[in-house]
């Protein structure tokens, strides 16, 4: 008992001494970044390409196909109640205010996080970043901060893609192949969906944003820098990541209400 | 400290652990201005941490580095950066930037600091990338290479700024007798003509003897013995005959800590 108390007391001191050097590491990027934006912006665009371009095609295609779902999934249901004209306006809300911004979070842990934190860490363990400290030049403002501006700035781009390719996958099942009448699927979404309702979505995918970026950093930043270490901080990105999404989707969703 | 005395480098009663086991206690140590110096040792002595702490990349638990006279443990974030641009230092594995060319990495200190055309940097850069013998290699990536040009195009980098300063962490290691020759030159040549002061990290007694003006032997966390190579070889002292002589018995065991080898194999130790 006394050592179970003792491992609890020693777990929670470390995980509030993580936490709070995880608080500190926040502060210190943002402190590079006005620097960053107005002196070297070619590098945050180059990492905007790496983060945001290049995660183009998953996000396209996993929206298309989650669209498709909500078609088939909204159709059976709302027809139940002869409400299947109203699909335009529930997949709209579904995608703007909840799955865009989610799926797109997720997604974007796997794809551009887990990148982020396998390079950050592969140049630790190679020495780079001691190299670049050497060159007195600082690998926090050089390398971090534009791979977390990048990730910051491509999220809601992201998510807005993914909402939009989300509504035309439900388009093309709902009116394409399941014959809702497509002037009641637009005219319903645009009469219901307000600016309120995208701003939500948009300011969820900043968030998301800012967090899968910084953890992602983060967790590269602090592998330990072994082969070993690195696959774990790339793991632990994708773990935390998730969790960290899903739990501020709620705290935001309940007040936002 | 006098700013202009001979000593650019001076170590005093450093102190430094990495967990319970203590690499340094009570070193003391003095680089001379100009000079090219060695510092040598069994594996595991902390070499590499020693040139980490010289250059602020550790903080030693006890004692001072001065680095031109001044005390590197008061400087600001700035200022140490300031200082680290008369720094030039060769990783031992290279640690080139992965994302960047040959020619970009070889100017990329040359683009942080400074304000030279696109020109200017073309010329300095091939300028330093045919002092190593790596001109044609420019356009190519640094997966490309093999360790030994790694470690020639961050000769290269590392000289890029002409800094006062350069450290070389084992220079030698992979690379062909002819590269190692050129390299041996240059490392002499460059300390001469530009009239800088090279650390250099090598087991490469050999080499190091051809080069070195000084040689400090590490041992036990302080410095064993010093002296140029020449008086080293004729040492009295047995760990420095035993290094430089490369024996087999002496006081460095060969063997790391083992339970007894026949009652290993027979299974005995763990009964």
């Amino acid at each position: 008992m006394k050592h179970l108390i003792r491992d609890m007391y020693h777990t929670t001191l470390e995980f509030v001494r993580t936490f709070g050097a995880f608080q500190l590491f926040f502060l210190r990027l943002l402190s590079h970044t006005p620097r960053i934006l107005v002196t070297r912006f070619d590098l945050v665009v180059k990492q905007v390409f790496n983060s945001g371009a290049l995660s183009l095609v998953i996000i396209m295609i996993s929206g298309l196909f989650v669209g498709g779902v909500l078609g088939l999934q909204g159709y059976s249901n709302l027809a139940r109640f002869n409400a299947e004209d109203s699909i335009g306006f529930f997949a709209a809300f579904a995608l703007v205010k909840e799955l865009g911004p989610v799926i797109t979070a997720l997604l974007f842990a796997g794809r551009a996080g887990t990148a982020l934190a396998s390079e950050i860490g592969l140049m630790k363990a190679t020495d780079q970043l001691s190299a670049m400290e050497m060159m007195a030049v600082n690998p926090v403002s050089r390398v971090l901060v534009p791979r977390f501006l990048g990730g910051v700035i491509a999220m809601p781009f992201l998510a807005a893609i993914f909402s939009m390719v989300g509504l035309f996958g439900t388009h093309l099942v709902a009116v394409e192949l399941l014959s809702v009448d497509v002037g009641a699927f637009w005219q319903q979404m645009q009469m219901t969906v307000d600016i309120d309702d995208i701003n939500e979505g948009i300011f969820k995918s900043i968030v998301f944003g800012v967090l899968a970026s910084h953890i992602a950093v983060w967790e590269g930043y602090n592998a330990i820098p072994t082969a070993e270490g690195v696959g774990r901080a790339t793991t632990r990105t994708v773990v935390i990541t998730a969790i960290a999404v899903l739990v501020f989707d709620f705290v935001i969703t309940a007040f936002m209400l | 400290m006098d700013q202009h005395s001979d000593n650019l480098i001076e170590i005093k009663d450093l102190k430094y652990s990495r967990g319970p086991r203590v690499i340094f206690e009570g070193m003391n140590l003095v680089i001379k201005r100009g000079e090219i110096t060695a510092l040598m040792g069994p594996s595991g002595t902390g070499k590499t941490t020693l040139l980490r702490l010289i250059t602020r990349q550790l903080i030693p638990q006890q004692g001072t580095i001065y680095v031109d006279g001044v005390d590197i443990s008061t400087l600001s974030v700035a200022e140490l950066y300031q200082l680290r641009q008369r720094f030039g230092m060769l990783f031992q594995n290279g640690a080139l930037l992965t994302d960047l060319s040959v020619f970009e990495n070889v100017a990329f200190p040359l683009r942080e600091h400074t304000k030279l055309t696109n020109r200017l940097i073309r010329h300095v850069v091939l300028t330093k990338l045919h002092a190593v013998g790596l001109r044609g290699a420019a356009d190519m990536m640094p997966a490309q290479l093999s360790g030994g040009m790694a470690r020639r195009v961050a000769l290269a980098r590392a000289m890029v700024m002409d800094p006062d300063i350069l450290i070389y962490d084992e220079p030698f290691v992979g690379l062909d007798p002819i590269s190692m020759g050129v390299i041996v030159r240059l490392v002499r040549r460059m300390n001469d003509a530009l009239d800088i002061t090279s650390i250099i990290v090598s087991h490469d007694v050999e080499e190091i003897a051809t080069v070195a003006d000084r040689s400090f032997l590490i041992s036990d966390g302080k410095v064993a013995a010093s002296g140029s190579p020449s008086e080293l070889r004729l040492a009295e002292s047995e760990l420095v005959r035993q290094f430089m002589h490369g024996m087999a018995d002496g006081p460095v065991a060969f063997h790391f800590a083992a339970p007894d080898y026949a009652e290993q194999l027979l299974g005995r130790d763990v009964e």
